[in-house]
């Protein structure tokens, strides 16, 4: 490609998209010693100053008769009030099956949202919300895109364990 | 036979909160922000001393239950409206001794409105030979029915309405319209969007028009496990709103109350108005 022809693109595109940055996540959900386990519905989305501004994933039963998992989103209440109570379930490439306990690595720059990401300050939230069990919401601010590479974390007390953004320019 | 007697005056209590004996009314929703393509609520209906508990009577409502054969008593109407305006029936009604109950399914997505309300019902007092009456009926009826040697003869015009909202998937505003008549919560704040850390605003509205000077007592649930009621009084101010900071989240017993004895059409003395509603405050 030529020089000339890259950087029209370049302004085309937005400057965010040639970069090539890196936005690996990791969302550690804890094992816990409970009589009865069932595994956290989680959401995670990105929010700035002016509100909610995208989902990335929500994790929820997906495989349940006439989409009776459904009916516990509500208890991930932050999410439910900012995005979830709009949408049209299940999202594609938003709805997830649940995850068991474990590290869970996302890679969000492959994520549409996070491509079409203006430049700006956000906080990355984290929510979790088990079925007889307990709710934990966690956020971790960061700033897109980065000129230098960055390792932001949250630590979770009971519902979630390390939430770890690595950002590479 | 004694429960029936009671449950007769409980009707009329129902239709006529505001009568000096009425115990305070409410319907209790299981939830009222849902999620899933058509989750079910149930709702207890009851009136008693204390907020949420049933220690008294049930509410007889139409189409809810069964009530004893010999009752000559009217049920309260019982109106459920759906996001789109149209009428949904209860289910599954059940009328006990503590408390009555009802299922609803939300198909729809959005507002619905459970509602019990009267409007212009009149009731005449009256003392005779040092004896109290009381004779219900419309204005003429009631007007013959009071003899011409009566005294401190009050007759009074009362609208009552209690009002509970819920919600599938986004608020909606549709079933928030008010219908003009008696005493009537207009939302700024969406009453299934409180939160614990935000102030809601509503303004009352007088027959359609915002009502300043209405009295408001709000009441978080859970008294028994306290030694206070912790009940709050708030005022609508001149624009008839009224601001109101949660300070926790739970259900909320609110009742409004508007009295008016001056400027009223002869023969009634007295106009009542009032308005209860149950509003559950979520955590942030």
């Amino acid at each position: 490609m030529k020089p000339q022809l890259a950087f029209a693109l370049a302004a085309l595109l937005g400057s965010s998209a040639l970069q090539a940055a890196d936005a690996q996540l990791t969302v550690q959900i804890p094992r816990l010693d409970v009589a009865e386990y069932h595994r956290p519905y989680v959401a995670i989305w990105l929010e700035n100053d002016a509100g909610h501004v995208a989902d990335l994933t929500v994790w929820y039963d997906t495989e349940m008769r006439d989409d009776e998992g459904e009916k516990w989103l509500k208890d991930l209440r932050q999410w439910w009030r900012r995005s979830g109570r709009g949408l049209d379930l299940p999202v594609d490439g938003i709805s997830a099956a649940t995850r068991p306990p474990g590290t869970h690595e996302l890679a969000l720059q492959d994520l549409p949202a996070f491509k079409e990401l203006a430049p700006g300050d956000y906080e990355l939230v984290v929510e979790a919300a088990r079925e007889v069990g307990g709710r934990e919401l966690l956020k971790v601010p960061f700033s897109w895109p980065v000129s230098q590479a960055a390792d932001l974390q949250a630590q979770g007390s009971r519902e979630l364990g390390q939430i770890r953004l690595q950002l590479t320019p | 036979m004694k429960l029936l007697k009671q449950l007769s005056v409980l009707a009329v209590a129902a239709a006529l909160p505001l009568t000096a004996d009425a115990h305070r009314a409410w319907m209790v929703p299981s939830s009222t922000v849902l999620s899933g393509d058509a989750p079910w609520v149930t709702v207890d209906a009851a009136a008693g001393n204390g907020i949420f508990y049933f220690d008294h009577f049930p509410m007889m409502l139409e189409g809810v239950g069964t009530p004893p054969a010999n009752s000559n008593r009217q049920p309260a109407p019982l109106t459920i409206t759906a996001p789109d305006g149209s009428e949904v029936a209860p289910q599954n009604g059940h009328l006990g001794r503590l408390r009555s109950s009802f299922d609803l399914q939300l198909e729809q997505k959005g507002t619905y409105k459970i509602a019990i309300a009267n409007s212009g019902r009149v009731m005449g007092m009256y003392e005779l030979n040092g004896e109290r009456e009381r004779v219900m009926g419309s204005l003429d009826d009631i007007v013959k029915q009071i003899p011409a040697d009566a005294e401190k003869v009050n007759i009074v015009r009362s609208d009552s309405r209690m009002e509970l909202f819920v919600t599938s998937g986004n608020p909606t505003e549709d079933v928030l319209k008010p219908t003009g008549q008696g005493l009537e919560l207009q939302p700024v704040t969406h009453p299934n969007d409180l939160y614990a850390d935000e102030a809601a605003e509503f303004v009352f509205l007088l027959d359609g028009q915002p009502a300043p000077g209405v009295e408001i007592a709000l009441i978080p649930a859970g008294a028994r496990y306290r030694d206070s009621e912790q009940a709050r009084e708030l005022t609508t101010d001149a624009d008839g709103k009224v601001s109101i900071e949660w300070g926790q989240a739970g259900l909320f017993w609110l009742e409004a109350e508007y009295k008016q004895t001056e400027g009223l059409e002869a023969p009634v003395t007295q106009r009542r108005a009032s308005y209860s509603t149950t509003l559950e405050v979520l955590a942030p």
